[in-house]
């Protein structure tokens, strides 16, 4: 599946200056606010995330509140603008408190993997050598699994829960990204004004920290943002192979999968789980797209 | 060529011996390897029993070197709930997942490189947006949630099509007639808007940096028309697009657990998803085993022919 995004971005540019230069966020902040799409998607996006975050406040019924008499309700039914599942529980609901669990778990593995990652990829990146040997040949094995088999794998043997599923997804998106890291930390390292620091008296770890990751936090950042999308797509995946979340909580992938045999009562409402996460993801991918043409000031 | 060959080959063996460290690593994870076969009211004398029959009782290397090489003879184990060799449930459900990927990989790989060649010639238009669009789409739409959708319109709503399985007779009776053919639409369909999502974006940014080079303004210069130009753009972009196929074909091969659970249809990834719920932990090492290595060879094979189109592209 989409887990092919772990091909590193082709083009990474050293932006040797204009990262620290004054005026470089500002340009691309109004950059961004003349993109209109990008400017949609996003606010869908935040739209989205508050909703999930102000769950309690916001939502028009309790999401575990069962009904055997309205059961299987079609969207419209009074009472419940989007229908009901087929306990009977408020779908409208159901899918604002999804939002949390589902976001959760898409966002955290990517976030350890950016932590991680960019850990192990700057340490390759800047020891080189044998350490970088190690660091690397290692993640090429990562690379050899398609991401869906890898997630699967890892989840399916550790055994169905959210956190196993969430460790997972870490370990599938942490060779990419210290891929990236290490491709933009080696080419700094032999950057002329680097060497000229390192001439100057500048140990290794304020180079790392002035130079190398100014350069990476950046590019492997906006690369991260991308890997989101397929992040929430695979965690809801792993819930809707029953891998994740467990009944009753409410998470799109695993709704989605107890809906399954509802496509022949109510095949709408069954359908809704899934254009959250498809709105969810396309959100971040066009986000990701926009923030990337817009960082680019030679484009 | 022949020599580049042999290093590729050299590098690859180390990485294939990391996928069966971590495919037999896999077994350990799941807790005590043993937990699944034994009765939860066996005694110990039992348990013992069978730690020393499974060889779990011998030191991890020494395990995972018999391991290797039991596989290496094509031994993959029994499965823990039939007893059946875990080779022979693969192998009769390899033909049905290649069968699914190939498919899907040709309808994402013809309709992705129409969008993205058009799009990529006819930058900025309308068709280009469209294309874009519907890149960008299928790369972040989830596909269990489309194969349920698809279901619901062409199976549920219309009738045209029917929803699951392979038709009459399961694997065994398949044959290439409309009464099976049609079991394949949906699911292939399914499996193909990834791909068509990933290529209909390579092919676009590709033709898009072909046609901005310079020999592109002397072709047009020389006059050539639309069509001739665009065969000159289409032989310079192939290699690029022919990787990123055959990665895909690799991807959907290991990644169609999920369409394959949602459509019932009987190939690897569904027996990946039933072992994992019957705790058959044999069969769940060996089909990983078997798609990540069919991975390592694709990805090789993908390196080894687009250094044959493109010398250019060899790496060290």
């Amino acid at each position: 599946m989409n887990l092919q995004t772990p091909a590193a971005p082709a083009t990474i540019e050293i932006s040797q200056t204009i990262a620290n230069s004054p005026g470089y966020w500002s340009t691309v902040a109004s950059r961004l606010m003349r993109d209109k799409v990008t400017l949609f998607f996003g606010c869908l996006l935040i739209a989205i995330v508050l909703s999930a975050i102000l769950a309690p406040w916001i939502s028009p019924a309790d999401p575990y509140k069962t009904s055997i008499l309205r059961r299987l309700k079609e969207i419209g039914y009074p009472g419940h603008p989007l229908g009901t599942d087929q306990t009977g529980r408020d779908m409208l609901a159901r899918l604002i408190y999804g939002g949390r669990l589902s976001l959760f778990m898409g966002v955290t593995p990517v976030a350890i993997a950016l932590v991680v990652g960019g850990l192990l990829g700057v340490l390759a990146g800047y020891a080189g050598g044998a350490i970088n040997m190690a660091i690397m040949r290692t993640m090429d094995i990562f690379y050899a699994f398609p991401s869906v088999l890898l997630a699967i794998a890892i989840s399916g043997a550790l055994g169905a829960g959210i956190e196993n599923a969430m460790l997972s997804l870490s370990i599938v998106f942490i060779p990419p990204i210290a891929r990236v890291a290490e491709t933009i930390s080696t080419q700094v390292r032999t950057l002329d004004y680097v060497e000229a620091a390192r001439a100057s008296g500048a140990g290794s770890l304020r180079i790392i920290r002035v130079h190398v990751l100014s350069n990476v936090l950046g590019a492997i950042f906006v690369y991260a943002t991308s890997l989101i999308s397929v992040s929430i797509i695979l965690a809801s995946g792993l819930s809707f192979l029953g891998l994740g979340t467990k009944p009753p909580e409410p998470e799109w992938g695993l709704m989605l999968n107890e809906l399954r045999q509802a496509i022949y009562v109510t095949p709408y409402v069954a359908a809704l789980p899934g254009v959250m996460i498809f709105l969810t993801s396309l959100s971040f991918n066009l986000l990701s797209d926009g923030l990337r043409s817009a960082m680019d000031l030679k484009s | 060529m022949l020599n580049y060959i042999a290093r590729r080959l050299l590098y690859t063996i180390p990485i294939a011996l990391g996928v069966t460290i971590f495919v037999f690593a896999l077994i350990h994870l799941s807790g005590d390897p043993l937990s699944a076969v034994v009765a939860p009211d066996a005694t110990a004398e039992t348990v013992e029993k069978l730690r020393k029959d499974y060889g779990f009782d011998k030191p991890l290397p020494v395990q995972y070197l018999f391991w290797l090489g039991k596989a290496l003879h094509g031994d993959l184990g029994n499965s823990i709930v039939n007893s059946r060799p875990v080779l022979d449930t693969l192998l009769a459900a390899v033909p049905n997942t290649l069968m699914l990927a190939v498919v899907a990989t040709l309808i994402g790989f013809t309709l992705g490189c129409l969008l993205g060649g058009l799009a990529g010639y006819y930058q900025g238009s309308v068709i280009d947006k469209l294309a874009t669009g519907f890149g960008i789409a299928g790369v972040s739409v989830p596909h269990y949630w489309l194969g349920m959708v698809l279901v619901i319109v062409f199976a549920v709503e219309l009738q045209w099509l029917p929803a699951t399985g392979m038709g009459a007779g399961g694997s065994s009776a398949w044959e290439w007639d409309w009464a099976h053919i049609k079991h394949l639409i949906l699911p292939a369909v399914t499996l193909s808007v990834i791909p068509c999502g990933i290529i209909t974006r390579t092919v676009r940014s590709t033709v898009a940096e072909i046609l901005s080079q310079e020999f592109v303004q002397a072709l047009r210069a020389k006059g050539l028309l639309h069509g001739q130009v665009m065969r000159h753009v289409m032989r310079n972009a192939a290699p690029t697009v022919l990787a990123v196929m055959g990665l895909q074909l690799g991807y959907l091969l290991g990644g169609s657990i999920l369409v394959e659970t949602v459509f019932n249809w009987p190939g690897t990834g569904y027996i990946l998803n039933d072992a994992i719920f019957r705790r058959d932990i044999p069969m769940l090492q060996g089909t990983i085993l078997l798609l990540a290595m069919f991975f390592v060879i694709l990805n090789l094979l993908v390196d080894i022919v687009q250094t044959w189109v493109d010398p250019r592209m060899r790496r060290n």
